[in-house]
């Protein structure tokens, strides 16, 4: 635990002072702490042992929530847009949750897929209502009252993502040693033995997945208002990808690693820009295949070091 | 509605079931055989589709008969069967059998990925259009519609085909008999002689080169846009699904109720003819979790 606490805090320095350093990089850090946000809900799946090919359907119903309430002028406000948004992507995963903690392993992922491949061609056949593959344009929100210009916007919304995500971080860590978490971890090694003590696995799981869809909406969320923009590619599966991505290169072992992993996304999508601007989904791919198969602690395991394993070595027989 | 309509949707739907059964049906081999769910499953299906457009682009250019093209449809399906699947077997796949399965779904998914890109680099992302074979053979007249020969009667016949060849090869040839056996009990199966690393790789082979043929065979009715592969993963995941994972002859009777399903939205709902697969999927998974035709297994403790 104190290790995580040091890398988390570091973390967090880092991400406080780095932008009054260099302020063009407000937009690039907000970007990257919302798909963290995403990628901490995929790093809880994961401790259950699933993986989910479709978040990208909470990122961007909340991003959509986020564009069609200040379209309409209703709540043009970040302090009102934000947990309205965020509360609708929950109660979708509260709903799709019901019928996907059902399954696990393959059918979870692919079925996680499935219906967020749906909801993204809902987003681009239903022109009439969603704009189709143009998406719709996010007018920028008053931000507690106060109309700001976009750099202020911006500068404020960035600080305001860090104090959410510092928050979702320590939450989810508190959540992860807690009965729940502890039973997550239950289901990944034994399931069975997990119900004869007289827990529902799929109660377990179902909590999870409702925090997971509500990070994701989170981030969705605060995106769609850093961007000013939404498209139907929130919910493609190539979005989905990358937060899993992001998860196992940040590694599941702290609740650091997604922000690790969001961060050394933005670098490697601003370096394969230059490099490789039409294969860079191919490169990811490769990397992915790098962790799993050389470093599959990800980031946080090569910086935390090996203690885990270590333990892990002294614990086995 | 008239009954005519829903027999013409039923027509489309014969010839579009089929050409989802031909991909489902080599994800539900592979998987029933390896244990292993292909995500780039999607990425043969496309990757076949060029492949074949290009080949038959080309021997076009090259002043060829026409009738070539359906030669060339079996040699890109088998080409791409064995290189591009062959490759991912023997340099991946075969490192991760029975480690989890989220470890399993993570590697194919780096593979489609990967797999995807290298589409769009080596065909490019202009529309490919190919439909000289489809031309070729002509069109016949149902109810006063013009139908093509292609979509009515050559792709479910080929469907049929794969459907009693594969039914044949499992039971009857020695190889096939190998496969099953290795399906049933791995060590058992090793321990008669049979060498399993073949019998993987020779699915695998198989399963992509099905997934290329379906899309060899899609190449002369549609136009070929970069993403087609992610969309035939997730349709070929729900008739899987809807069967059972593993389930062959259940494969064709779900690509069928999907089908079908989906070209009466196409008739009568148009909006909503993509959600048709994964209502179906999802409704049937509601009343039996593990598939239409698979039977229930024990939990190990």
């Amino acid at each position: 635990m104190s290790r995580q606490l040091i890398v988390g805090a570091l973390l967090l320095v880092a991400l406080v002072v780095f932008p009054l350093v260099s302020p063009w990089s407000t937009v690039i850090l907000t970007v990257a702490l919302c798909e963290g946000l995403a990628a901490l809900g995929i790093l809880i799946l994961l401790r259950a042992g699933q993986v989910s090919f479709g978040h990208g359907l909470f990122f961007a119903f909340s991003a959509y929530v986020v564009a069609f309430m200040a379209a309409a002028k209703f709540g043009h406000e970040v302090l009102l847009l934000v947990p309205i948004a965020t509360a609708a992507s929950g109660l979708v995963a509260a709903l799709v949750g019901l019928f996907i903690v059902r399954y696990r392993a393959i059918f979870f992922g692919m079925l996680n897929l499935a219906i967020s491949m749906v909801f993204w061609s809902l987003l681009e056949k239903l022109f009439s209502l969603t704009g189709g593959a143009d998406g719709k344009r996010v007018p920028r929100p008053t931000l507690a009252g106060m109309t700001l210009e976009r750099e202020a916007f911006e500068f404020w919304m960035f600080y305001i993502t860090l104090a959410l995500a510092a928050i979702a971080a320590v939450a989810v860590a508190r959540y992860l040693v807690s009965p729940g978490g502890k039973a997550l971890e239950a289901i990944k090694t034994n399931e069975t033995r997990l119900e004869y003590l007289g827990v529902s696995s799929r109660k377990v799981l179902y909590g999870a997945y409702l925090l997971s869809g509500l990070l994701a909406g989170l981030g969705g969320a605060i995106i769609a208002l850093v961007s000013g923009h939404v498209t139907p590619e929130l919910a493609y599966w190539v979005r989905s990808g990358e937060f899993v991505f992001i998860a196992i290169l940040g590694g599941v072992g702290g609740v650091a690693g997604p922000f690790l992993g969001a961060l050394m996304f933005q670098i490697i999508r601003g370096y394969a820009a230059v490099y490789a601007p039409e294969t860079w989904h191919a490169v990811l791919g490769v990397m992915l295949l790098i962790i799993i198969f050389f470093a599959p602690t990800g980031l946080y395991g090569l910086i935390a070091g090996r203690r885990r394993t270590a333990a892990a070595k002294e614990g086995a027989p | 509605m008239p009954p005519e309509m829903l027999f013409l949707a039923a027509l489309d739907g014969i010839a579009y079931g089929s050409l989802i059964f031909l991909v489902a049906v080599g994800l539900s081999l592979i998987f029933g055989v390896l244990g292993v769910l292909n995500v780039a499953h999607g990425s043969f299906y496309a990757i076949g589709a060029y492949v074949a457009a290009s080949a038959v682009l080309a021997a076009a250019g090259m002043g060829l008969p026409t009738w070539l093209s359906f030669p060339l449809f079996l040699v890109s399906a088998i080409l791409v069967g064995v290189v591009v699947g062959g490759a991912v077997e023997a340099l991946l796949l075969r490192r991760i059998y029975g480690k989890e399965e989220v470890l399993q779904l993570l590697v194919t998914f780096a593979v489609f990925m990967i797999l995807e890109d290298a589409q769009k680099v080596i065909f490019g992302v202009r529309p490919l259009f190919a439909n000289a074979p489809m031309n070729w053979l002509g069109t016949v007249e149902v109810f006063g519609i013009q139908y093509t020969v292609y979509q009515l009667i050559l792709i479910p016949l080929v469907a049929l085909a794969v459907l009693v060849g594969l039914r044949l090869f499992l039971r009857r040839t020695s190889f096939g008999r190998a496969i099953v056996a290795v399906t049933q009990d791995r060590e058992a199966a090793m321990a008669m002689g049979i060498n399993a690393t073949h019998v993987y790789l020779f699915t695998f082979i198989i399963g992509a080169s099905l997934a290329a043929l379906g899309g060899a065979l899609s190449s002369a009715t549609t136009s070929l846009t970069p993403g087609i592969g992610s969309g035939m993963i997730v349709l070929s995941f729900a008739v899987a699904a809807t069967a059972g994972l593993g389930r062959i002859e259940g494969a064709a009777v779900a690509a069928l109720m999907i089908g079908l399903g989906r070209s009466a939205a196409v008739y009568f709902a148009p909006e909503f003819d993509v959600l048709i697969p994964y209502l179906i999927m999802v409704a049937v998974l509601l009343i039996k979790p593990e598939g239409l035709f698979t039977t229930l297994q024990a939990r190990k403790v």
